[in-house]
């Protein structure tokens, strides 16, 4: 039996993301937003989350997924990373889960750009895949140039 | 560690700080009892204290020290610089001894004999044996002498202490030593205060116990209030709670306004009050006079003078400004670092004075006080000044700008370049300064708590450096505003002004000059920026709304003014900043954010980048039209409809300015005005700038009385890169009209005439003026 993990995940346009438990704080419903005008357009908003302030960054734009369809809230998973609390939203929350560290792959060559950088690798689940997500390399943007993420509101 | 010790270790530390200052003090006027008096009981007292602790090595420095000085309280010898310097080489020992006391709990190996050796030769400099001194030291008395908070709560141990009040009333006559020590007695079997134990008696009048009473206060100010010692961490905490109580109570507010319940609001507004005094306590105790930093300098630049053999004299001003804690140990080494340099390159030898025709004695000056609710800090010398060439030269030399930058740029901001890293025009490295390292890193300090740097030298003359910091970082007061829907705090520190034009009045309150818009505000042309077109927010033809009033707030940043165009101004109301995420960090506009009353989070604006983003203070938007655009709007301009400047000159009245052959408008002081080549110029941004005076070219043969008038309007025209300045007497309006030009070129300098706002208005031929004066204009480009 090898060594186990315990994972939190969460869903984004169908498929299973997830992140090693210690990593995460907490997850929140979704919040009232205060957009951060001239910011990278993956930066939401910033959230109130009790007296801390807190950027919240659309995971499924960070990873260039299709956007969220209109009038569904996100999740809030807020995570804690180098740089303190940053809240990531999600399409949905799944369960925590137990995974062994033989069933881990490295990930598919079918992932493409940004994603297959900040996926660390893929766990085989009874029926599905859980993508591992390396969380202090999402929230670093130092990759996204100041200009061309700005968005119009 | 033992309590004591630590008790010891602290005490001592404040001691030998003030140590060194009535040291520096004390030389510079050798005969005063009292600063003696001061500095023989503070060694005695650690004297005292060391061999109580049983640090033997410790007890025999301090010991050496006492005698030296009981010879000089004795008068038998009189301090000199030499003196001084044994007794601070004393006093730096005993700090490292105290140092190592707190690291290892040990007064470490060093006995430091030779030192002793030369404190007690010091000391055999007069005629009597030393014996007899040392005797008469050990014989003062014991240590509590120089507890101070505790003046007449405590049993007074010795006789007549000048610093107690039965040492005033006795030394006043008031009262016997006989009856004192009989009092004295008394109270220590009771817990009546001395004076009044006399009054009893009827040894003394009660008045005479009250002025006795303010003599003590006065001399020593310390004891006057109880303090008690608080871990930093414990008020930093504190301050955080507030921010937290602050952040609730404004919540709260919110939610009282929205209730009837009577009861509920009272309890609110009870709750309201009490936040903001506990607030405004709480920040004090966080508040520390600058004189707290500014204690060691008198020391510092003592020795510096001396090791560089220059003869410095420090004046402080405003020892008493406050400032929040956090601030004081940022300024900190900053500050220091300034003061050396003031020293080591600023202030030149007593020789080069001379010569200079200059005192042999430089002066270096230290200021701080309160302005608009920020803190000024300057340092100036009263040596050589800034070497603007050097610099120059040095920046080219170390690729920080090409030589064409360097020569167009102006003397300002070649002296602010002292600021860049790597950057030290010193002609040798000295262990005070000039390795480079260390202006640029003043300048990361200062702005990293929010102030700024700037430098200003007059050659021969001296330098100033003027630093600006806000009082405290973690509560400010900002105004609300909203602007594309979202709301924005502004920090009131940035804030002068607010402007609203009535709906209607919009158009026609700001108007475009070179595709700029500005306001005229009480006659001068303030730079407007939108902010919702800044920030790229609720852009959808909306902002040109004629039918809402315009609010304009107009703010300051780096020295220069602008206009800043919300959709609404809220309130004001007190914020607490946070740090924004990493995320966001490199986004200038904004300084951090805040909590609002209803739990959402606001944007704090950073005016400053704000300002540099909208290139409002940069100097781009004069290239921002290329020379071929400005070429093409000048041939535009024969077509019918023109936006005009309209100018009052001398005896020609009104005179119109295409605005397309307007580089910009421009205020120079009258002083401004320099004489190059029997022709009036200025420095223009680095360039040597001519100027016109429209009336006289206009009017040749009249003489014209030279303007006084403290403030010269001049109108910037440019041609292939170089500038030239038109002086009118008065900028009028800017106006769009339709030209009929009429009576084409009849009179020079004019290409004719036509009737705008009703009257006859000649239009200028600038190009032609301009030539007329200065023949040769723009045939040869800038900077060759």
């Amino acid at each position: 039996m090898g060594a186990s993990q315990q994972f939190c995940t969460f869903f984004l346009d169908g498929h299973v993301f997830g992140t090693p438990v210690p990593k995460v704080q907490e997850v929140i419903q979704h919040q009232e937003m205060t957009r951060v005008p001239l910011s990278p357009d993956v930066v939401s908003g910033l959230i109130n989350l009790r007296g801390q302030i807190v950027s919240a960054i659309d995971l499924g734009r960070r990873l260039g997924l299709p956007e969220r369809p209109e009038g569904q809230l996100p999740m809030n998973v807020v995570v804690r990373t180098n740089d303190g609390a940053v809240s990531l939203l999600v399409d949905e929350i799944g369960d925590v889960i137990e995974v062994e560290e033989e069933t881990l792959e490295s990930p598919p060559e079918t992932l493409q750009g940004f994603a297959r950088e900040v996926v660390s690798g893929v766990y085989k689940l009874s029926g599905r895949l859980l993508l591992a997500l390396d969380i202090d390399r999402v929230v670093d943007l130092s990759d996204l140039t100041k200009t061309k993420g700005t968005r119009e509101f | 560690m033992d309590e004591i010790i630590k008790d010891f270790l602290i005490e001592s530390a404040e001691n030998l700080d003030r140590l060194d200052q009535d040291l520096v003090k004390l030389e510079g006027a050798p005969s005063s009892t009292e600063l003696l008096a001061g500095v023989f009981r503070t060694i005695h007292t650690i004297k005292g204290t060391c061999g109580f602790l049983g640090f033997a090595r410790l007890e025999k420095l301090a010991h050496a020290g006492e005698s030296l000085l009981s010879r000089l309280r004795d008068g038998d010898l009189t301090l000199n610089a030499e003196i001084t310097s044994g007794l601070l080489a004393m006093v730096d020992a005993v700090r490292r001894m105290l140092a190592q006391i707190e690291a290892s709990g040990q007064d470490g190996e060093d006995d430091h004999a030779s030192l002793i050796g030369h404190l007690t030769e010091l000391q055999s400099g007069a005629a009597k044996p030393s014996g007899v001194v040392l005797e008469s030291a050990s014989a003062t008395p014991p240590a509590g002498a120089t507890k101070v908070a505790d003046v007449d709560s405590m049993p007074v141990q010795e006789q007549v202490d000048p610093g107690k009040i039965g040492g005033v009333l006795v030394e006043r006559g008031h009262v016997s030593p006989e009856d004192l020590a009989g009092a004295l007695e008394l109270q220590e079997l009771g817990r009546r205060k001395i004076g009044e134990i006399l009054v009893a008696q009827g040894a003394v009048r009660p008045e005479d116990v009250a002025a006795a009473q303010q003599a003590v206060q006065a001399r020593n100010p310390e004891s006057a209030v109880e303090t008690i010692r608080v871990g930093v961490n414990l008020l930093d905490r504190l301050m955080n709670l507030v921010g937290e109580l602050v952040l609730a109570r404004n919540q709260l507010l919110q939610f009282s306004n929205s209730t009837r319940d009577a009861g509920f609001q009272a309890v609110s507004q009870r709750m309201n009050l009490i936040a903001t005094e506990l607030q405004e306590e709480v920040m004090k105790t966080r508040m520390q006079p600058i004189g707290n930093v500014w204690n060691k300098f008198p020391r510092m630049v003592r020795d510096l003078a001396l090791s560089c053999s220059k003869d410095v004299s420090l004046e402080m001003e405003g020892q008493d400004t406050e400032l929040d804690r956090t601030i004081i140990e940022a300024i900190k080494d900053p500050l220091t670092h300034l003061v050396r340099n003031c020293i080591d390159h600023g202030i030149e030898t007593p020789e080069t004075r001379r010569q200079a025709g200059k005192e042999a004695a430089g002066v270096l000056k230290l200021r701080a006080f309160h302005e608009g609710g920020q803190v000024n800090i300057e340092i100036s010398d009263d040596g050589a000044g800034l070497n603007g060439e050097r610099i120059r030269q040095k920046a080219v030399e170390r690729g920080l700008v090409t030589s064409q930058q360097a020569a167009r740029m102006s003397d300002r901001d070649i002296f602010n370049m002292i600021f860049l890293p790597g950057f030290s025009t010193a002609e040798k490295i000295t262990n005070v300064s000039g390795r480079g390292v260390g202006m640029d890193v003043v300048k990361t300090n200062v702005e990293k708590i929010g102030g700024t740097v700037d430098v200003q030298s007059t050659a021969r003359k001296g330098t100033t450096v003027k630093i600006k910091i806000p009082l405290t970082l973690a509560i400010i007061p900002a105004l609300m505003v909203t602007s594309g829907g979202e709301r924005f705090a502004i920090p009131q520190v940035s804030l002068l002004e607010l402007v609203r034009l009535e709906a209607g009045e919009g158009n026609k309150g700001i108007e475009m000059v070179q595709g700029a818009p500005v306001h005229r505000l009480r006659g001068r042309l303030l730079p407007v920026v939108y902010l919702n077109r800044e920030l790229q927010i609720g852009l959808g033809g909306k902002d040109a709304r004629t039918d809402r009033p315009t609010n304009i707030v107009v703010v300051q940043a780096d020295g220069r003014e602008f206009g800043l165009v919300v959709d609404e101004i809220t309130d004001t109301e007190e914020i607490v900043v946070k740090p924004m995420g990493k995320q966001l960090k490199g986004i200038s506009a904004y300084s951090g954010a805040t909590i609002m009353g209803d739990g959402r989070v606001a944007l704090i604006l950073d005016i400053l980048g704000l300002a540099q983003r909208a290139r409002v203070i940069s100097e781009a938007r004069e290239s921002a039209l290329s020379d071929k655009e400005k070429v093409n709007k000048r041939e535009e301009s024969h077509s019918d409809r023109q936006t005009l400047l309209l100018v009052q000159c001398g005896a020609q009245g009104r005179m119109a300015i295409p605005l397309s052959l307007v580089a910009r408008l421009e205020e120079f002081p009258a002083t401004s005005i320099e004489m190059a080549g029997g022709q009036e110029v200025t420095q223009y941004r680095g360039q040597i700038m001519p100027l016109i005076r429209l009336s006289r070219v206009l009017d040749a043969g009249k003489e014209f009385a030279a303007t006084a008038e403290g403030r010269l309007q001049v109108v910037v025209y440019s041609e292939a890169g170089r500038s030239v300045g038109l002086v009118v007497d008065r900028i009028v309006d800017i106006v769009d009209e339709t030209l009929v030009v009429q009576n084409p070129a009849e009179r020079k300098g004019v290409t004719g005439s036509s009737v705008i706002q009703k009257r006859v208005t000649d239009l200028l031929d600038v190009p032609r003026v301009v030539r007329e004066v200065i023949p040769g204009f723009a045939e040869q480009p800038a900077g060759v």
